[in-house]
């Protein structure tokens, strides 16, 4: 019994489908974001596995993608969540299906 | 990868981790699924140390598990008047199953490929290489990533800044 890239491509398989059903589908602004970090992760994972598993003359080049990765992601969190911050100011809910000023 | 130590941490962390992210979405307060969301950062770090990716785990706990988990929080306390509910819209459905789609399709995708498998081993270690290749080869996109991280800094300063600064005006 060994564990190999296949065991953790389904990991990163499962755990960016909750992370998209979570963007996709909760009312709450910072709810969809917990999505958006979650695929991140996924992601991240899915990279340092194949770095680890599959033949290549540069293996540790995955990580350096990671840590790019995880760069723009926390650049994206500090964004969103101003955004987040200004929307309950602007609007006073940060709930996403009442947001709905550009539907006619 | 043979070590029964390895299996048995990797089947501990990845329920960890899938376990508190389907916590996240079944808890019903906003702030209790930032704690599942802690939770499940810390079993991707866990999972990057079975895979010797020390210097990522170690960053995955300080970047997510510290920076963007508080971040959250924040985000949560700055809205008291919003719902602290974490209920799902009209979407469920679909969002349900594109999700279950997504899934299937990609774990299919992930057994069926025949993998370029190496038998080398794990790294011994991944800091120094990795700090060599970000100032050597990946000098450009490093630069890039510092003034994106600055235009970020600014942008979340100015978008959150009162817009009639009257304490701030007097000093």
């Amino acid at each position: 019994m060994s564990v190999d890239l296949e065991h953790y491509l389904i990991v990163g398989a499962i755990l960016f489908s909750i992370g998209l059903y979570l963007a996709l589908a909760k009312q709450n602004f910072i709810g969809v974001l917990m999505g958006i970090e979650l695929m991140f992760n996924a992601v991240n994972l899915t990279f340092v596995a194949f770095s680890r598993f599959v033949e290549s003359p540069n293996p540790l080049d995955g990580h350096v993608f990671v840590v790019f990765v995880i760069t723009v992601a926390a650049a994206e969190a500090a964004t969103a969540l101003a955004l987040a911050v200004l929307l309950y100011r602007v609007r006073d809910t940060i709930n996403v299906d009442r947001i709905d000023s550009l539907k006619w | 990868m043979d070590d029964t130590g390895t299996v048995v941490a990797f089947y501990v962390l990845s329920a960890m981790t899938v376990g508190s992210a389907l916590g996240v979405v079944v808890v019903r307060n906003l702030v209790h699924a930032v704690v599942f969301l802690i939770v499940s950062f810390m079993g991707v770090a866990g999972l990057y140390i079975t895979l010797s990716a020390d210097f990522v785990a170690v960053t995955q706990i300080l970047i997510y598990a510290g920076a963007v988990s508080v971040l959250l929080l924040f985000a949560i306390v700055l809205t008291p008047r919003g719902e602290r509910g974490n209920s799902e819209s009209f979407l469920r459905l679909p969002a349900l199953l594109l999700a279950l789609l997504v899934a299937f399709t990609l774990g299919y995708v992930a057994i069926d490929t025949d993998w370029v498998i190496s038998d080398r081993e794990g790294f011994e270690e991944t800091a120094s290489v990795i700090g060599e290749a970000l100032l050597d080869k990946y000098v450009l996109p490093f630069e890039i990533a510092s003034v994106l991280l600055l235009a970020a800094m600014l942008g979340a300063i100015v978008l959150v800044r009162p817009e009639t600064p009257t304490e701030e005006a007097g000093e």
